[in-house]
């Protein structure tokens, strides 16, 4: 093969890479909105709550510390050398649940049955307070995000591809990075979990039915409330692996919560109601922008990636407003 | 009755709170960042600042005699907060504003023209702005971006034996007016010394740049200079790393320059270089009075944690400056009690050679600063400083030295000309 098509190819799979990071974003958004009608503006900033949450547990940081040594006068700032991973990530989504629990009990429930819009409003609240208080808990400052991932272009992905090149051509391999292989990996065992979830255990199929009908499931005696602490949860969950993956990237800090503005096209076009949706959302954002910033992008000045994404976004909303998967809108007059 | 009563104590109350402070001191306010997507960079600037003047207070009883009132207003990096902290404190006798943000810069420069108080843009805001003839009250001393830009091209002239035709250089830039401010310089320069340039735009806030260095992986320029700001820096460092690009041919803008850059990126950051106007590390005499009179005796902006950092000491000379320019103002003006109008002469004389920053305990920290009516850009000098992962620190690899003065100063005056015309000033003889 020549260069010139190789080249694209490696665009292409980059791609896809770079779609599955946007899906797992997406997927915190879908699993709310699915099941009670929320669009959670605070989704990207639970990503970053979790990631700093993470980062706390396993470098060891005494939680407040500064706020504690303003009013003490204390110098305390880390209680040890910190804990293993796998054991920060338990207490982590422990934290993310509690924070589910306590958002039910001081908001959602003085807010059933209202407008979508004031939940939404809701949740912008959210986002400020979750940003003020991870800054308050764990500091401002970049930290440094290792859970023991591999990253960095594979030597092995290169060496294969290179023979793919034509004779003689100055063909130096396909990059890919290690650290997106395995987030696909982690979003095809998240998507198969999350799906086994809601079709084979009892609270799944109850998740589901308040997704189908509000009104219906609590006639049966399922417990809304219940059922929002355990989406809430799922979606905590989902943004600490969002969280764990983009923060690998640039460090943990502030900016992960803009992440958020990744996952809006691929909501659109995959539509806010379903899984695969978020997922098949982001290859097609992730691809489409990738080989339209290679193709286009140099003749007219570059940096068209985020641009690109809502425009295409826009496309599919107005001939499909529901999104690719989403649930056809039906309104009987 | 009540309603007397009432306002009798508001008085009381705001001239003990405020009226007070107002009268005797010299105010140095700081429009600082310590929240929002920038803070990472903001506090230890703030930190370096704000602990320099508590220095001078508590050691040398302020500037001249004078003490110090140092005032703190959040701007979280937003241009609109920013001009709020320009109007809400600049009534309480603000000498000297460092606005720390291209944005607020813009807005402020006809407001404080407009209210004779100077504003130190130092190391970014407006370029052209070192021309003093049309910026009277704007200061963008030690150098600035066009500066910066002559700088490195100058460093890998001479890294290449002077000879770069037909090289090529990238450069990755934040698309936003501060990113796009060294393309002409660069574009100029190429013409002048026949190397390809290519540009690479990353849109804000920059945590995905996969496209970028694809393209920087395909086309191997020989050099790649980047004009990034926050996350953008860490994902670019990161990126290059696993591209394996060489990154000792990775050069940064001083924004683009600080541990929080590199960090991230762990070993794959090593050898990675900036330019930066100011010393490294904390291996200075001044830093034992920070330490015994600031940070031992609990009166430090923070926990201490950021001394000898790149922004932290970027935030101790801007300081610096300032101190010396009120300095300045008041042996010119024959006063202590400086107004923001004489300090603003005090910037415009303002010299600082080796000697005087020995003195301060800063040897060798800054190049010689001598600023005239007609240049407010300082000398335009700079060092390129280089990252060592397993030490975690930088290193000054070159001594300060000048950009190519013929290019950028005819730059600097076609673009201060433009913005003459367009806002009705006439220049200053000087």
């Amino acid at each position: 093969m020549s260069p010139a098509v190789l080249n694209t190819i490696e665009v292409f799979l980059n791609g896809l890479m770079a779609g599955v990071m946007y899906s797992l974003v997406a997927l915190g958004f879908v699993l709310i909105f699915k099941s009670s009608g929320i669009f959670n503006y605070a989704q990207g900033v639970m990503a970053l709550f979790a990631a700093l949450t993470l980062v706390g547990f396993q470098t060891g940081q005494i939680p407040f510390a500064h706020l504690i040594n303003v009013v003490f006068g204390t110098d305390y700032h880390h209680w040890g050398e910190g804990m293993n991973t796998v054991l920060a990530i338990i207490l982590t989504m422990l934290i993310m649940i509690l924070l589910a629990w306590i958002v039910e009990k001081l908001v959602l429930r003085y807010l059933v049955n209202q407008e979508p819009i004031i939940l939404f409003m809701a949740t912008i609240g959210l986002a400020f307070f979750l940003e003020g208080l991870g800054d308050l808990m764990w500091g401002a400052n970049i930290k440094v995000l290792n859970v023991g991932l591999p990253s960095g272009g594979s030597f092995w992905w290169e060496d294969v591809t290179r023979t793919w090149a034509s004779e003689g051509s100055d063909y130096y391999g396909m990059y890919i990075d290690v650290l997106d292989v395995w987030a696909a990996g982690i979003a095809v065992v998240l998507v198969v979990a999350l799906t086994a979830f809601s079709q084979f255990t009892k609270t799944g199929r109850a998740l589901r039915a308040v997704a189908d009908d509000h009104q219906a499931a609590l006639t049966v005696g399922i417990s809304l409330r219940t059922i929002w602490v355990v989406v809430w949860s799922i979606a905590g969950f989902v943004a600490l692996v969002a969280g764990i993956m983009w923060g690998a990237k640039s460090g943990v800090q502030f900016s992960l919560s803009l992440i958020a503005l990744k996952a809006l096209p691929v909501l659109i076009l995959g539509g806010f109601t379903s899984i695969p949706g978020a997922i098949v959302g982001g290859l097609i954002i992730g691809v489409g922008e990738k080989l339209f910033e290679y193709s286009v992008g140099p003749m007219i000045g570059g940096a068209t990636e985020n641009w690109f994404a809502y425009v295409l976004a826009l496309f599919f909303l107005m001939f499909r407003p529901q999104g690719l998967f989403g649930e056809r809108i039906i309104e009987r007059v | 009755m009540k309603l007397k009563q009432l306002t009798a104590v508001t008085l009381a109350a705001t001239v003990a709170l405020g009226g007070g402070v107002v009268s005797a001191d010299l105010t140095f306010p700081s429009l600082s960042y310590r929240t929002g997507p920038y803070a990472p960079n903001g506090i230890p600037f703030a930190d370096g600042y704000a602990d320099y003047f508590t220095l001078l207070n508590e050691r040398d009883g302020g500037i001249g005699g004078e003490k110090i009132n140092f005032i703190e207003c959040e701007t979280g990096y937003n241009t609109e907060k920013g001009v709020e902290c320009y109007e809400s404190t600049k009534g309480q006798g603000s000498l000297v504003y460092q606005p720390l943000s291209t944005g607020i810069t813009y807005q402020l420069i006809p407001k404080v023209t407009a209210d004779n108080i100077p504003m130190h843009s130092m190391g970014y805001g407006r370029t052209s702005a070192a021309n003093g003839r049309v910026f009277s009250h704007i200061f963008n001393f030690p150098g600035t971006y066009w500066d910066a830009a002559s700088i490195i091209v100058k460093y890998i002239l001479d890294e290449e034996g002077g000879d770069i035709s037909g090289k090529s250089l990238a450069l990755v830039y934040h698309n936003s007016a501060y990113g796009k401010e060294p393309i002409r310089t660069l574009q100029e320069l190429s013409k002048k010394h026949g190397y390809n340039l290519t540009l690479l735009a990353v849109d804000h806030p920059g945590q995905e740049q996969k496209s970028q260095w694809l393209q920087i992986r395909r086309e191997r320029p020989d050099y790649v200079l980047m004009w990034g700001w926050g996350v953008m820096n860490q994902v670019a460092i990161q990126e290059a790393a696993n591209i394996r690009y060489p990154m000792d041919h990775f050069i940064g803008v001083w924004w683009s320059a600080s541990e929080n850059d590199v960090i991230p990126a762990g070993e794959g950051a090593n050898g990675y270089k900036a330019i930066n106007f100011h010393g490294v590390g904390s291996d200075y005499p001044l830093y034992n009075d920070l330490k015994k009179y600031v940070v031992d005796a609990g009166k430090a902006a923070g926990d201490g944690n950021y001394l000898g950092t790149v922004l932290y000491n970027r935030g101790i000379y801007a300081a610096v400056l300032a101190s010396e320019a009120a300095r300045t103002a008041q042996e010119i003006h024959g006063v202590s009690d400086i107004t923001p109008a004489q300090m603003r002469d005090g910037m415009e004389a303002l010299k600082v050679d080796q000697a005087r920053m020995a003195e301060l305990g800063l040897p060798n920290f800054g190049p010689d600063i001598n600023v005239t009516c007609a240049s407010h850009g300082g000398p335009g000098e700079a060092a390129i400083q280089q990252w060592d992962a397993a030490s975690k620190s930088w290193t000054r690899i070159t001594g300060f030295s000048g950009a190519d003065r013929e290019v950028v100063d005819a730059l600097i005056a076609e673009d201060s000309a433009a913005y003459a015309t367009e806002n009705k000033i006439t220049a200053r003889d000087c």
